[in-house]
């Protein structure tokens, strides 16, 4: 299949509007006509709902969480960007885009990213209309900070807490339409499958995950936007129950996997503390305006601080490696997340650094307690500090915290044209589920931004197009695909309880990860992923021979869910390892270590490499087919990032 | 392991957890020993450990709602040895680390109690009546589009931070639990006060407050009696000013109201 990204001809700046007056319309009285489904109400699910309710589409909202209100965008400490140059200091639509295709590293599709920049602005004013309550200065306006990868300060955001009060407004804005009958809203529903008539997306199969009981779902078009696939790894900043399965099982339905190699490591994490760990903690990136990241100059110094022989307060000033800031004085300790993580993980591997597993660089406030005061670090990073202190039980204001990188986002996802289209028609995907705006590596503050750009703004136009080619009659459950879709879902639950194996779902999942993030993580070589793959296969046929569930179908049963995801996460992570081991080069969050510059930065390949790997499932225990996207780049010169 | 304190020693627990299989049987608590727990695991990683083994030997594992493990998307919600969220003020049971235990404890471990949040199963309550009381209102009625440019509605900084405090309310009900009454008030302040607070809540304050007290009284929590044990056991440190906005609201409400439904 040829891929379309369906981008508007024409200059950069113009194709949005162009495309918006193009795309068909619906006209006011048939929307009411159309039912839409949107699976997922984190920031973009929420935002599509609740526009596309108050545009007339009647809409059916799904969540495995028991409110609306608990999805993991939740959890976004930092901050969203916007081009709105509230501050003066150079930002504009053109800035934003540029910032963001060269952090991906060249790996994004330009128009979309583009049209993120464009609608940035409106995602502000539509949250500050819902009462959402950013930051402030004294007069009254709108306050902004910095984040890696700009010279800019665009970030808006609400202290630590800026996805909570982005995703308390968009849930406000769905619960409304709730309240007006234009949502009905599914709790506790998991989907476990895509309904495929005729070649378009039709519906859903959700379990209830109270009662157990599966369920068929109709409507014209379905809008997945159910977050990304972190979770591959085990360990990670995603919340427990993110998964990939109702991405994996529309991939399995035909929609195309893009970049699945492409994940995020953020540098800022609080490091693992033992074997039962659960989940990694983000220290938001923010920190790193203030903070200073180091480790002991020498190996020596390094090894009497991880035997507690020696306090990071007592290694002088000279003995200290600022490194970030000695490689690249021009954005210090602002580089990239990439880049950051690499230069941690670099130092650990070099011995140097610390706490008792070695696994961990110091990030700093002294100079800026000294310099401002306790107070004011507090006023701005008040709840991260101590959630610091709950986990580790060391006080920041005294320490310098102890932080090492963790998986933390994936710009790799379901592949999507301009209208944010899969490859199967009516299936759309926004948010982290889609590959579209990141390319191989997401700037701070950019998950949050696209998350509602998508809900808000571009999914509200590009979903008529489809719509109005769609006759608006009543679409019904009674197809046999719905019933052999059920029945499938039926048979895998039955499957997974009958095998009462030895080993549970956790005991696989965390052999899953350990895989991925050793040798399909920070860093990967052909050798390193060739032996995940084998390992990964086996692990898989194990899986299914000895997996432990108990208990019933029809019940709640949270183990036998866990199997489920656990299930697609096997088979997605075989996938990133194929993805990892065609991309031969280095670029954003993939780094193979056959590509690297001399000073050991990451090497892309332009002339071989410039496209997008669009993942085509062939059937059970069939190789992937990959189909590719060329990216073209019309606008911005391709260079080595530098941040020096 | 990079444990905080690795002079820390493992313990060995009692625990006494409400085991309950569906909304329409009876539940019981159930006692179970736990081995070799880290101070520096979170509460819900000691319960991993007890699934995992309960699982390991073909028992049913406790189910418990838990999601972000950061304290933020309000999922958990465990009432330890009588007291929501366990013995640390401030802090949600995700947050909640093993160390504030010692060895040869014993702890009790039920589900939120209030008529409004029925049990699900085990420790897993439902809590849609929250979602129901902000659908009654509490959001303020701006479609998709058309908002004016964000620094056209300049907020002083002050009441812009008190909006924000508000706001911070993560939904767990840690409230209702620890209210004698299951009263709900705490958390419909919360947004009642960060809405009335701000000049974009102005427009519908009356039939909002109205409203959401009206839906908080039809799911059937109770009373304020206003000895403040909500406040206290709040993870995210709600303040009980809330409340007295929203019975200032309440009553400017009602004396003046526009509310023709």
């Amino acid at each position: 299949m040829v891929l379309n990204s369906k981008a508007p001809e024409g200059p950069l700046a113009e194709k949005w509007d162009k495309h918006k007056f193009n795309v068909k319309l619906v006209n006011p009285a048939n929307k009411r006509k159309y039912d839409v489904i949107v699976v997922g109400t984190g920031l973009a699910g929420a935002a599509a709902a609740a526009s596309l309710a108050e545009l007339g589409y009647n809409v059916k909202a799904f969540t495995y969480h028991d409110s609306p209100r608990r999805a993991h965008s939740i959890a976004a400490q930092g901050g969203i960007n916007a081009a709105k140059n509230y501050q003066n200091d150079g930002d504009s639509v053109f800035r934003l885009f540029y910032d963001t295709i060269k952090g991906g590293d060249y790996r994004a599709r330009e128009a979309n990213v583009y049209r993120l920049a464009q609608v940035s602005v409106n995602i502000i004013d539509q949250c500050v209309a819902q009462g959402v309550p950013f930051a402030r200065e004294y007069g009254g306006l709108l306050a902004n900070r910095s984040f890696g990868g700009a010279q800019v300060s665009r970030t808006f955001y609400a202290r630590g807490q800026t996805g909570q009060q982005l995703l308390l407004g968009a849930y406000s804005a769905l619960s409304r339409q709730i309240a007006y009958g234009k949502v009905k809203m599914y709790t506790r529903s998991e989907m476990l499958d895509v309904v495929v008539v005729d070649g378009q997306a039709r519906g859903i199969i959700t379990r209830n995950l109270v009662t157990g009981e599966v369920q068929t779902h109709a409507a014209h078009a379905v809008v997945l936007a159910t977050g990304g696939y972190g979770n591959v790894f085990y360990l990670s900043t995603n919340a427990m129950y993110c998964n990939a399965t109702a991405a994996w099982r529309a991939h399995k339905k035909g929609a195309y996997f893009a970049n699945p190699c492409f994940t995020q490591i953020h540098p800022t994490c609080i490091p693992v503390s033992g074997d039962y760990q659960s989940k990694l903690t983000l220290m938001s990136e923010s920190l790193r305006n203030d903070g200073r990241v180091w480790v002991p100059k020498t190996v020596a110094l390094a090894e009497r601080v991880r035997k507690g022989e020696l306090k990071p307060q007592d290694i002088q000033e000279d003995d200290r490696d600022y490194f970030l800031e000695r490689k690249y004085p021009a954005f210090g300790n602002l580089v990239p997340r990439d880049v950051a993580s690499r230069n941690a993980k670099q130092m650990c591997d070099e011995g140097r650094g610390v706490g008792s597993s070695g696994l961990a660089v110091y990030l700093d406030f002294a100079d800026v307690i000294k310099r401002t005061s306790a107070e004011a670090v507090s006023q701005k990073y008040g709840n991260l500090f101590e959630m610091y202190e709950k986990i580790t039980d060391e006080n920041p204001y005294q320490m310098p915290m102890r932080i090492y990188p963790a998986v933390h986002y994936t710009m790799g996802g379901l592949w999507v044209d301009y209208n944010l289209q899969t490859t199967v028609p009516g299936l759309y995907a926004t948010g982290e589920c889609n590959f579209s705006d990141h390319g191989a590596n997401r700037l701070g503050a950019s998950a949050l931004m696209q998350g509602l750009a998508d809900g808000y703004f571009v999914i509200p136009y590009t979903i008529g197009d489809y719509l109005a080619a769609t006759p608006p009659k009543p679409v019904t459950t009674d197809h046999p695909a719905f019933a052999e879709a059920k029945a499938g879902v039926q048979a895998r639950v039955e499957q997974l309880l009958s095998i009462k194996g030895n080993r549970t779902p956790d005991e696989f999942h965390k052999k899953l990860g350990h895989l991925m993030w050793e040798y399909c993580g920070m860093a990967r070589n052909a050798e390193g992923l060739k032996y995940a793959k084998a390992e990964i296969a086996k692990l898989r046929k194990e899986f299914w021979q000895d997996v432990k569930v108990v208990g019933s179908g029809e019940e709640m049963n949270q183990a036998l869910e866990k199997a489920g995801r656990v299930a697609d996460f096997i088979e997605l992570g075989e996938l990133m390892v194929d993805d990892a081991l065609d991309r031969n080069e280095s670029c954003g969050g993939h780094f193979r270590e056959e590509y690297a510059t001399e000073d050991g930065e990451a090497m892309r390949r332009d002339d071989e490499y410039a496209y997008v790997a669009a993942w085509e499932y062939m059937g059970e225990n069939q190789p992937e087919r990959l189909n590719k996207e060329e990216l073209v780049f019309e606008n911005v010169k391709l260079t080595q990032r530098s941040y020096k | 392991m990079a444990g905080s304190n690795p002079n820390a020693k493992p313990m060995n627990l009692t625990l006494k957890v409400w085991r309950q299989p569906n909304r329409q049987t009876e539940g019981s608590i159930v006692d179970y020993q736990v081995k070799d727990i880290s101070p520096d695991m979170s509460f819900l990683e000691m319960l991993d450990v007890l699934n995992e083994d309960l699982l390991h030997k073909g028992q049913d594992p406790v189910a418990f709602d838990h999601d972000c493990r950061e304290g933020i998307c309000g999922s958990c919600d465990l009432f330890i040895n009588g007291r929501s969220h366990g013995p640390e003020k401030g802090t949600t049971t995700c947050q909640l680390h093993m160390r504030k235990f010692s060895d040869g404890d014993t702890i009790t471990i039920e589900p939120w109690r209030a008529n409004a949040f029925p049990v699900n199963k085990d420790l897993s309550v439902d809590r849609s009546a929250f979602d129901r009381i902000i659908q009654a209102g509490g959001y303020v009625s701006v479609n998709t589009g058309g908002a004016p440019d964000g620094n056209e509605i300049p907020i002083p900084k002050e009441i812009s931070d008190r909006a924000f405090e508000a706001a911070t309310c993560i939904g767990c009900g840690a409230c209702v639990a620890a209210c004698k009454n299951a009263s709900a008030m705490l958390f419909v302040s919360a947004k009642v006060s960060q809405l009335a607070l701000l000049p974009q809540g102005q427009v519908e304050a009356k039939t909002r407050v109205e409203n959401m007290v009206a839906q908080m009284d039809i799911e059937g929590f109770g009373a304020c009696s206003n000895i403040g044990s909500c406040a206290a056991e709040c993870p995210v440190g709600i303040s009980l000013e809330n409340i007295a906005i929203l019975n200032r609201e309440f009553l400017t409400a009602k004396a003046t109201s526009n509310n023709l439904a």
